[in-house]
């Protein structure tokens, strides 16, 4: 493969505090230089980027590829395809599978398929409990030494005894605990944001208090053992207040949020549309404003996008006995950018949350453009608009609010070790170059 | 105003107020019928309307059927469990195959909110919901203001006053919406656990903790059926309490105003909800409630007819 030099591309690496336009040189798979004048191999193709924006590799850490077991809403293959589409060359893969990845032969059957038909790297996160039953811990140091990079049981919530056992039982390995906060006594039975709508539509409602005991339970929970806790998915300002005091109180917490909870409301259920129903549900204005502060002050680390791909047959029937999810992997730079659009956050800022800060919370490679890492580099055309189609999505699944509407920004190159894993353009990959 | 704007009576929330003036007017000349003789005009003569029925239900359906048969229309009745999912039929296919038959008018009731409304979106015949889940019971709240406008000659300026399982009830969304539309002020009141939480509005009524601010001074009052299940839910901890303190009684009664109009939606649950001689008084109306369920459910069936030609 030639060597790629990137020309008049804004730099942007939150690591390096870099921001700025200049050129980046990809040789062997690895970036080999960064800086304003570089020297140049004979044989390098130049890709003028005209101020595109140039950042390490997009990393989502909590997606639903739904390999094994549920095939007809996604696979590792259209999965990674449609994060590599998004601007991710990595992913981490929830454990709801189908068997429950609670088992190292499990962990491998995931990367051995990744390897083979994935189009970013793919790195499982197994069940904290065996079938995700919350009874017995799954063999830890076993996943691990598999490829396990996380442990959670997401959509299933861990009782209070098993969240402290597992968060003692992680440190012996130095392991992350990812929790997916919910109080399954409050929020039984409800179907979106407990509040004025819920009772407009006659739908039974979540209250935010079924995540916020939730949270504040387990970082409770996390003070107490020293393990390290992940909250998924963060949707209340309960929830970002809570983690901002333990935050400062010194406990070992990260948190994620997803573009849905900042980017739109409760509202967007009215008319019983399926495609906003989702766990936790959307909520208010408040919430959202708070997120983005949550965001903004660092309290919340990490944008990932929950990509949780259903079929119509989970999608198009009645409100009560749709599925919860979303797909996320290809809104989620639009989405995320309109923060930086907004004023909310900077560049850097944005490229922590879907990148830097990823990487170290899952001890993964990546996350950053020094020279010497790998290439996995995302180039971003912040101001492309498009409109979100059925035809677009690279995803087996469409269950997106965001269909039909116009977004702003998009990947436009994805590299995986210097090698083009999306190109739609063709600018790294003309076909007159020989590989 | 002589035609309806909506093509569907999914709810209170989708009905003008003129919209809802239409509705009684019709059914108060409609309800002339019911007293002839011979109780039927061919008004909807040919016309096929379907009860779809995902709950059981005896009242609603049976006045919905007698509506339809008072106008003509050749009717069909079908029971199905929303469980029918799990056979492997969805309920949109179930609706797909009612629809190649052709009927005019679906009347739906299921007992997930919303379901209507997701019909719609699949058929090319009128829905009528006759209750949705927790959502919103159109035909019920109809009748209700019609019953009080047919007593007191108007609806605007009254105070009416809903009792009971306010979060959970279809009745009192719609009713409360319906009168709020024509002019009442609405105040609702019943345990902690049946009430919003810290809101002291709902769907445009006032929330009041105590059963006796909301009587006080009352025009009507609407007593919902309490169903006995809540007590395993833990929103009640038993029928007996909920009688003796959210109950009326005829003590209660007295801080209303004279000649104020008792009401249930049914089946009452008689010295639970009120007391045997508030039911059975000179001022409630809830047998009236039921003759008037037909004729404004014909007005409904008569109007969307006319809409669709
Ligand atoms: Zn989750």
């Amino acid at each position: 493969m030639r060597p790629l030099l990137f020309t008049n591309a804004r730099i942007i690496d939150p690591g390096q505090d870099w921001d700025f336009l200049g050129r980046l040189l990809v040789e062997n798979g690895i970036i080999a230089a960064v800086g304003q004048s570089l020297e140049v191999p004979e044989d390098a193709r130049t890709i003028d980027l005209k101020g595109k924006w140039l950042v390490p590799g997009l990393i989502d850490i909590h997606v639903h590829l739904r390999e094994p077991g549920e095939e007809y809403k996604e696979t590792i293959e259209t999965g990674t395809a449609a994060a590599a589409a998004g601007g991710f060359t990595a992913v981490a893969c929830m454990a709801n599978t189908r068997p429950v990845n609670d088992s190292a032969g499990i962990t491998k059957f995931i990367l051995e398929r990744a390897r083979e038909v994935a189009k970013t790297r793919v790195y499982p996160i197994a069940a904290v409990t065996v079938g995700q039953r919350g009874e017995q811990l799954t063999e830890f140091g076993d996943l691990l030494s598999a490829g396990a990079v996380a442990f959670s049981d997401d959509g299933l919530p861990l009782g209070a005894r098993m969240m402290r056992h597992a968060l003692e039982y992680a440190k012996s390995f130095d392991a992350l605990i990812i929790s997916h906060s919910e109080e399954l006594e409050l929020s039984e039975g409800g179907l979106m944001n407990e509040g004025r709508i819920s009772i407009e539509l006659g739908l039974k409602g979540i209250p935010a208090a079924a995540e916020e005991v939730a949270v504040f339970r387990d970082v409770t929970l996390a003070g107490l053992t020293g393990g390290r806790l992940h909250i998924a998915h963060v949707s209340t300002k309960g929830s970002v207040e809570i983690i901002r005091q333990a935050k400062a109180r010194g406990i070992k917490v990260t948190a994620e949020t997803a573009p849905h909870y900042f980017s739109i409301t409760e509202e967007a259920v009215i008319g019983y549309n399926t495609s906003a129903k989702m766990n936790p549900p959307l909520r208010t204005e408040a919430d959202r404003v708070a997120i983005i502060e949550g965001i903004r002050d660092g309290t919340i680390d990490v944008i990932a996008t929950d990509h949780a791909p259903h079929s119509t047959i989970e999608k198009e029937c009645e409100f009560q006995l749709a599925a919860n999810g979303i797909i996320g992997l290809e809104t989620s730079v639009p989405l995320s950018l309109n923060l930086v659009r907004s004023g909310h956050i900077s560049a850097s800022q944005l490229v922590r949350c879907m990148s830097s800060s990823p990487s170290q919370i899952l001890g993964v490679a990546g996350g950053s453009l020094t020279p010497g890492s790998p290439a996995d580099i995302s180039v971003i055309d912040s101001d492309q608009t498009f409109i979100l189609t059925l035809e677009s999505l690279h995803s087996m699944s469409h269950n997106s609010p965001f269909l039909g509407k116009e977004l702003q920004g998009r990947a436009i190159l994805t590299l995986i070790d210097g090698r083009p894993i999306y190109d739609p353009e063709g600018i790294a990959s003309p076909h007159q170059d020989p590989l | 105003m002589n035609c309806l704007n909506v093509c569907h009576i999914l709810g209170i929330s989708t009905l003008l107020p003129e919209e809802i003036s239409l509705i009684l007017d019709t059914a108060e000349s409609l309800k002339e019928i019911l007293d002839r003789p011979i109780k039927k005009v061919p008004l909807l003569r040919g016309k096929t309307v379907v009860h779809l029925f995902f709950e059981p239900s005896t009242r609603t359906r049976l006045s919905f059927e007698l509506a339809a048969k008072r106008l003509g229309a050749d009717t069909i009745g079908i029971s199905a469990g929303a469980s029918s999912v799990k056979k492997g039929e969805t309920l949109i296919d179930t609706v797909r195959n009612i629809e190649a038959m052709r009927p005019d008018v679906i009347v739906i009731r299921h007992p997930y909110s919303g379901t209507p409304y997701l019909l719609t979106q699949y058929v090319k015949s009128a829905v009528i919901n006759a209750g949705d889940g927790i959502n919103e019971h159109p035909s019920q709240a109809l009748l209700d203001v019609f019953t009080v406008r047919e007593h007191l000659g108007h609806i605007e300026g009254l105070k009416v006053a809903i009792l009971g399982d306010i979060l959970h009830s279809r009745v009192a969304h719609s009713d409360i919406l319906a009168f709020t539309k024509m002019g009442a002020e609405v105040v609702v009141s019943g345990p902690g656990t049946m009430l919003p939480p810290r809101q002291s509005q709902v769907l445009g009524a006032r929330v009041v903790l105590r059963t006796e601010e909301a009587i006080e001074d009352a025009d009507v009052i609407i007593a919902l059926r309490i169903q006995r299940e809540r007590q395993d839910q833990s929103l009640i901890p038993s029928i007996r309490e909920y009688a003796t303190f959210f109950g009326l009684w005829p003590e209660r009664l007295r801080l209303a105003r004279p000649g104020v109009l008792i009401m249930h939606p049914g089946p009452i649950n008689r010295g639970v909800e009120m007391a045997p001689e508030v039911a059975d008084g000179p001022y409630s109306v809830i047998l009236d409630q039921v003759t008037n369920g037909v004729a404004v459910r014909m007005a409904l069936l008569a109007l969307l007819f006319k809409k669709g030609e």
